[in-house]
């Protein structure tokens, strides 16, 4: 289905790194098809007309009505879309996935809820079910008969979920797993009827259980006070000798951890969707609230830092679309030659989205600041106003700052991204190390004066190269001091993370740029080309700051100096003037009352 | 029961509009949508149906992007869709889309055609009368319900201050559908998915080109109406002000 419009050459996962890419090999939000944007329609639909007039019960915690938001939308098929077609479910690619996250986002308490019980609560059994426990679940969890919850976390294990306290033993007749310990922060927890369990097998071998909320000895303690996303459920999970059917292990004894981390892929690329849909609707209301407020005689949305605010926030949810959709096209595409009715389909489903574990981790910590700082600046837009209940700045907020934390915490996401491509590079599946060693002569040879491209962008693309080049470089002085100990180093981890992560980001944004100046009016094109040369812009000096750090941290004298000239040079760019662009922006959102790509 | 359903495709509501160098248009760099008016008489086509079984057709007439609202019509449930395509049927006038509707038409057989009481954009609410016209049969407008009897149907129009009136009327009917009087469905996921596979009739303005004319109404100019502020000063007694002002907001001004 998504073959029509999605690049079907498969990219290799992060490789956006050591290539270059071309505008036509990525996806974007012009590229949704007419399904797409049917699909986009009635989720924006949903949203307006049963998400926000109830979102004041759900955040008094009235999980009655999230429940039956979820029925309403299992109906429309929304909760289903990533449920095969032969359990009842919508079966659609994950471009239509990301778009209904992204869109049920305008109100955070219920689009945790949603989040939980369509991604990492129902993919478990979706992926590694065997068929009898598909039959059994995944009907009345695709007509919203059923919700789900994912409880892995513990008081004592977070990030190092591995090291969990529950247990699983074997009942004396062979019949059932006693599932003993205690859960906790997990979402859904006080209404969903389906759990998928983390314990260790004799207290040993992590594995994870289909646990339903009937089960003998399951229950759930009292709902937490937490600082945001208060219309979500959040209760601990308690195991006191939970009888559990022995077909109700999911996965094999042992194997819990390839489920786990799996899921959490998916788990984040999805946030990265719902972060830039949560900014999304933040961003109109700070626009509204901007172009109705006066002081000094005129709307403050006619103020110079006012604007400003307003134009970065339209500019995030444009590098936040570009991120996401280039991302779940490049899952399309790789995921769509996979034969759905072979057995170990599933299995080769999450082996291509794992491929992509840098890229999913990427929308995670990106889209979670990026919502983090949009929602700073409603509140700052709002004013006094911002800082009391009445208004929605104050819950915006709030809701926003638990994304840097769940799904893995930004640190580990970052941990993971530097990780991952070291990992890569080692093994020799991702040519790094020739790249790296390539740059390294480049630099040896000394300035080279080819022609000036003088081609539209090329200011541009020069600089994503520059920003890539600096990664590399930085990457690779850090790697060769450190070598193999070079994940003990976690601040140069991060800050190398840092400039992968504005690497993928910058590219996005202009290779999505030039796509539409490709194929739209100049007046069309004009604001997503100036909102990348502001975003470039700025990310570039995040990515030339990390670099300094990187090298001060890693080399000392004469060395340091040689390679900060180094760094000097690959990173030469000219200065633009961002002031009049971000007027331009701000003047079109303003202009329509909403972020306007 | 046989119905077809006229559809228009619209700007968005909230659309920052701008004139074109003419001054006869809007400049057409808009987003569009279905109009609302329309999309209160598919729904009403299709509950029609649901009740008397039967077939709903949509049609709709302009360029390929207005294709789209055939397709969310298929998605909700119509049966089958007829496009005329061609940028040129964007300038026709109310008279010349009602002939060619009609001639794009002629060799079906409906009971009922609906339409949007009037199009978001121009408002001439004149279409569906005249289709009604070229093809000789009766119509009614501003209706809110419709309820089938032995004879045919009878409907309920919206009249003034708040009265109705009931019309028996023979079918075939041209009918115009008032907004808000029914709640619009969601295209499901499942509708969306089957609506590709749904016949959609395309018609060439060659087609039906010997059936139209040269346009009968023309704009001639589209101003954004200028803001301005007057300031008058009530005299008087208190109480003659007061009454001085609620003759002016009720006369002048019909606020209350």
């Amino acid at each position: 289905m998504a073959a029509a419009t999605t690049p079907s050459q498969k990219i290799a996962g992060g490789s956006f790194l050591l290539e270059t890419r071309q505008p036509c090999e990525v996806f974007t939000p012009e590229d949704f098809n007419e399904q797409h944007q049917m699909i986009l329609q009635t989720a924006d639909e949903f949203a307006a007309q049963e998400i926000l007039p109830n979102a004041d019960k759900i955040e008094h915690k009235d999980f009655s009505v999230s429940r039956e938001l979820i029925r309403k939308a299992a109906e429309l098929g929304l909760s289903s879309v990533d449920i095969p077609e032969a359990y009842g479910g919508m079966e659609m690619d994950k471009v239509t996935s990301c778009i209904v996250a992204d869109r049920v986002a305008v109100y955070a308490g219920f689009a945790t809820s949603w989040g939980a019980h369509t991604g990492i609560g129902t993919l478990p059994l979706v992926f590694f079910g065997t068929e009898a426990q598909k039959q059994q679940y995944l009907p009345r969890i695709a007509n919203g008969e059923l919700t789900t919850a994912y409880a892995l976390s513990e008081s004592s294990s977070g990030s190092d979920a591995m090291n969990c306290r529950a247990r699983a033993e074997l009942s004396a007749d062979g019949r059932h797993w006693i599932l003993n310990g205690e859960k906790m922060w997990i979402t859904n927890g006080g209404f969903a009827d389906l759990f998928t369990v983390f314990a260790k097998v004799d207290g040993e071998q992590f594995s994870a259980f289909l646990v339903e909320r009937s089960f003998p000895g399951f229950s759930t303690g009292a709902e937490e006070h937490k600082l945001g996303i208060r219309g979500s459920s959040t209760t601990p999970v308690i195991l006191n000798d939970c009888k559990v059917p022995k077909e109700n292990l999911l996965g094999e004894i042992g194997k819990g951890h390839v489920i786990a981390f799996n899921i959490l892929n998916i788990g984040r690329y999805k946030l990265g969707a719902a972060c830039v849909g949560g900014a999304r609707i933040a961003t109109k209301q700070a626009i509204e609230y901007a172009k109705q407020r006066k002081a000094f005689g005129k709307p403050i949305s006619d103020f110079g830092l006012i604007r400003e605010k307003l134009a970065n926030m339209a500019i995030g949810i444009y590098a936040g679309e570009s991120i996401v959709y280039r991302t779940v096209g490049m899952l399309d595409a790789a995921l769509s030659n996979i034969d759905k009715s072979a057995p170990d389909a599933a299995r080769q489903i999450c082996k291509g989205i794992e491929e992509y574990a840098v890229e999913c981790s990427i929308l995670k910590v990106w889209g979670s600041e990026m919502i983090d700082y949009v929602a700073d600046e409603m509140v700052q837009i709002f004013g006094g106003y911002g800082f009391v209940e009445e208004y929605p700045a104050e819950r915006a907020y709030r809701d926003a700052r638990i994304n840097r934390i769940f799904e893995g915490t930004n640190e580990i996401n970052r941990l993971i991204i530097t990780g991952f491509l070291l990992k890569r590079a080692m093994s020799g599946q991702l040519p790094l190390l020739p790249a790296i060693k390539k740059l390294m002569d480049e630099v040896m040879a000394g300035p080279s004066f080819g022609d000036a491209d003088e081609s539209a962008f090329a200011a541009e693309r020069s600089m994503v190269t520059a920003a890539k080049k600096l990664t590399l470089f930085a990457a690779g002085s850090a790697s060769q001091k450190y070598m193999q100990a070079m994940p003990d180093q976690q601040e140069l981890m991060g800050a190398i993370a840092d400039m992968v992560i504005e690497s993928y980001a910058m590219e996005s944004c202009l290779l999505r740029a030039e796509k539409l100046a490709a194929s739209k009016t100049d007046a069309a094109a004009k604001l997503p080309v100036a909102m990348t040369q502001v975003y470039l812009a700025e990310a570039m000096e995040k990515v030339e700051s990390r670099a300094r750090k990187v090298i001060a941290a890693v080399a000392e004298g004469d060395m340091m100096r040689t390679q900060m000239a180094i760094l000097r040079r690959l990173g030469k760019h000219e200065p633009i003037d961002t002031i009049p662009l971000r007027q331009m922006i701000a003047q079109r959102v303003i202009e329509v009352g909403k972020y306007g790509v | 029961m046989k119905i077809l359903v006229c559809m228009k495709q619209v700007p968005q509501k909230d659309a920052p509009l701008k004139l074109n160098e003419a001054g006869t248009w809007i400049r057409e760099e808009v987003s569009y949508e279905v109009n609302e008016p329309d999309a209160y008489a598919l729904e009403e086509a299709l509950r029609q149906k649901e009740k008397h079984t039967g077939e709903v057709v949509v049609i709709t007439s302009g360029p390929a992007r207005s294709q789209q609202v055939l397709r969310e019509a298929l998605a909700k449930g119509a049966d089958r869709a007829i496009h005329l395509e061609d940028d040129a049927f964007v300038g026709l006038d109310a008279f010349n889309t009602a002939k060619a509707f009609a001639a794009a038409i002629k060799d079906e057989q409906f009971d009922l055609i609906f339409t949007g009481l009037q199009s978001d954009d121009y408002g001439f609410a004149q279409t569906g009368v005249i289709l009604a016209e070229l093809l000789g049969w009766a119509h009614a407008t501003i209706i809110m319900q419709i309820e089938k009897t032995e004879a045919g149907i009878r409907v309920k129009r919206e009249l003034e201050a708040g009265y109705f009136q009931y019309v028996d009327m023979p079918t075939p009917a041209v009918l115009t559908i008032q907004s808000g009087i029914n709640k619009l469905r969601y295209a499901t996921l499942i509708g969306i998915k089957n609506a590709k596979n749904k016949p959609m009739r395309k018609v060439a303005m060659a087609e039906v080109a010997s059936a139209i004319g040269p346009n009968l109404q023309k704009i001639e100019r589209l101003y954004v109406p200028q803001k301005s502020k007057q300031t008058q000063l009530l005299e008087g007694s208190p109480g003659e002000i007061a009454k001085k002002l609620v003759d002016k907001l009720r006369n002048e001004l019909r606020a209350i």
